[in-house]
């Protein structure tokens, strides 16, 4: 039920971005959102709709990259996806326990625009 | 085409008032703990129980989260120390700025401890740092022993888990076992305290764990 504060945070995180690159018009933001970062996409792209629909956002897309969640055995430095509580055990070594390293992120990591013609870059 | 490299917390502008927060409790000693849970599970029992048991010696405030209603300000205001009920109007969790606007008008040397209640959700308040030294999860035995499994998120960032309400456990069908061994799943190492705030069972436990914490957080110095 976060997702609209969350959609409100990265449309001011871009209205930033933009005041900085006056002339440049963002065409996507690139999130990166982890499996078990407690969002969930559907209500987060409703909300970013709702607070970008008739305004200059609107045609803004969100590019998600899901991360997944990995854990890393530190007796033997196996990194591996876990998909299921029931499975925690080092996959190489049997160890237990091993220890969250991904899946957390709530993060934007890119604003992509198409070049207004005429600029050289 | 061309990108721009951003990276960036989405919740950066949060991140950074719970830093400011965070150098503020440290300048003054303030030690400060943030109680998560679903709606029901004793939180605010829990601070009653727990503002009970400290005398006026030491300055507890507490600032306690709900979408309506002043109810737990009410209930928590009788042991004399400072409270004051967050009302969101709808938002799901506290952020940083409502602890730091709530927070303008008490003197923050003037205060030992700060426990702040969340608004019942398991979900949104684990996303919201609001400066504060630990996250605390309670989890009450009317609930599914799996509940850890279900929201790893908060499981997996609280320092310590309680399992309240452990005197109903004749008459429900709560696994303890199981619950334990599902938040060490999530999160290797948790530490997890079985109380009920109304057999008073285990709240000298859980006040130990408070006082080794906050002298953890702010050393053991008193305030002359």
């Amino acid at each position: 039920m976060h997702e609209l504060s969350i959609a409100t945070s990265i449309l001011e995180t871009v209205e930033k971005e933009s005041a900085k690159r006056p002339g440049i018009h963002f065409e996507k933001v690139g999130l990166r959102i982890g499996e078990v970062a407690g969002v969930d996409i559907d209500s987060l792209t409703f909300g970013w709709e709702c607070i970008t629909r008739d305004t200059v956002w609107q045609a803004l897309e969100l590019d998600i990259e899901r991360v997944p969640r990995k854990n890393r055995c530190d007796d033997c430095g196996h990194i591996f996806e876990v998909h299921d509580y029931t499975e925690l055990n080092c996959p190489r070594c049997n160890s237990f326990p091993t220890f969250n390293i991904s899946g957390d992120e709530l993060e934007i990591a890119y604003l992509e625009a198409e070049e207004p013609e005429g600029v050289e870059t | 085409m061309s990108r721009v490299v951003v990276e960036k917390k989405v919740l950066n502008e949060n991140q950074i008032l719970a830093e400011q927060l965070r150098q503020r409790y440290a300048d003054h000693d303030v030690f400060c703990l943030n109680l998560i849970s679903s709606p029901g599970s004793g939180k605010t029992s829990l601070l009653e129980r727990t503002l009970e048991r400290f005398s006026r010696d030491t300055c507890v405030a507490v600032l306690t989260g709900d979408i309506q209603t002043e109810n737990d300000a009410i209930r928590l205001a009788r042991f004399g120390f400072p409270v004051k009920q967050i009302t969101t109007g709808g938002t799901c969790h506290l952020d940083a700025r409502m602890i730091e606007k709530h927070l303008a008008d008490w003197p923050l040397e003037t205060l030992d401890i700060l426990l702040v209640e969340n608004v019942g959700n398991l979900v949104c308040p684990s996303s919201y740092d609001l400066g504060e030294h630990a996250k605390i999860v309670v989890l009450s035995v009317t609930e599914g022993e799996d509940k850890p499994l279900k929201y790893p998120s908060i499981f997996f960032k609280s320092e310590l888990a309680i399992i309240n309400k452990i005197d109903l456990l004749p008459y429900v069908p709560f696994d303890i076992a199981k619950a334990r061994e599902n938040i060490q799943k999530v999160h290797p190492g948790c530490e997890i305290l079985e109380l009920s705030c109304t057999s008073g069972q285990g709240l000298d436990a859980w006040m130990r764990w408070l006082e080794l914490r906050r002298e953890k957080a702010v050393g053991a110095t008193s305030r002359p």
